[in-house]
């Protein structure tokens, strides 16, 4: 367990525990529907009381920007379903930092979610540190 | 060990359900236990009952059976993605006026609180997407 949480980043991500699972989000909020799908298995995940984190990645991290609503493509966007989040206790959001600036974006633009930025190492180390992994 | 496996990936359209079920043989031969597999995504359309693939290629729904028959795998497809592909069992079918089923047993609609599940049940949770 200790070296668990040695692996983990900095500040309260020390607290992942066994059973805990994340969440990874490589995909847009359009063009397919992983990012929703993705979404509503952290959600369920949390509503039966399990620790989760999500980790933005790739294009995932697009869903960060505001306004992925509904819009002609007749998907739903991802809007909705970030702004429950804080609704099922699914705090530990963690945005992939190298993804953000490959797609022109700084943190600045993240103002939906509270998220916590890791750089590669520290992405490797999160997908250490939780022992179960979920990605979409 | 007890194993889960997750498939996402559409029957024949991609790599995925063959890749699975290759690995469910192999963890099987090596005295391992396959416990589930959920269906998630377009995963869901590898229990359609119609499948009927040319005879030279591999029948992957029949596939999936054998492992329900053969290892007590049970064979879970989250019903929200379901529904919305159009894979629905006769009580869905009658609930939602609809003529005919797609998805029969041994495969059973269920909530993804069972893929949640799985990953804590199982040793491991391998996914195929």
């Amino acid at each position: 367990m200790s070296d668990v949480m040695t692996a983990a980043p900095a500040g309260d991500d020390a607290g992942i525990a066994a059973g805990d699972l994340l969440v990874m989000l490589r995909h847009g909020p359009h063009g397919s529907s992983w990012l929703r799908e993705g979404l509503e298995a952290a959600m369920v995940a949390a509503a039966f009381g399990r620790e989760v984190g999500l980790l933005f990645t790739g294009d995932g991290v697009m869903a960060l920007l505001e306004g992925q609503q509904v819009g002609p493509l007749g998907q739903k966007g991802s809007d909705n379903l970030l702004a429950a989040l804080e609704m099922y206790d699914v705090e530990r959001c963690y945005v992939d930092a190298a993804a953000l600036r490959a797609r022109g974006m700084t943190a600045q633009d993240v103002t939906l979610l509270p998220v916590t930025l890791l750089e590669h190492d520290e992405v490797v180390a999160l997908t250490t540190a939780f022992s179960r992994v979920l990605s979409f | 060990m007890r194993y889960a496996l997750a498939v996402y990936g559409g029957p024949y359209s991609q790599q995925a359900s063959h890749s699975a079920l290759r690995f469910a043989d192999a963890l099987l031969a090596r005295g391992h236990q396959l416990t589930t597999v959920f269906f998630y995504h377009d995963g869901v359309y590898n229990a359609a009952n119609m499948m009927a693939p040319p005879q030279d290629e591999p029948h992957l729904r029949d596939r999936w059976l054998s492992l329900a028959e053969n290892h007590a795998t049970r064979l879970q497809v989250c019903v929200a993605a379901g529904l919305r592909r159009g894979m629905l069992d006769e009580r869905e079918a009658a609930r939602h006026g609809k003529q005919g089923h797609t998805l029969e047993a041994p495969f059973e609609l269920t909530g993804l609180g069972q893929l949640v599940e799985a990953t804590l049940d199982n040793d491991h949770l391998i996914t195929f997407a």
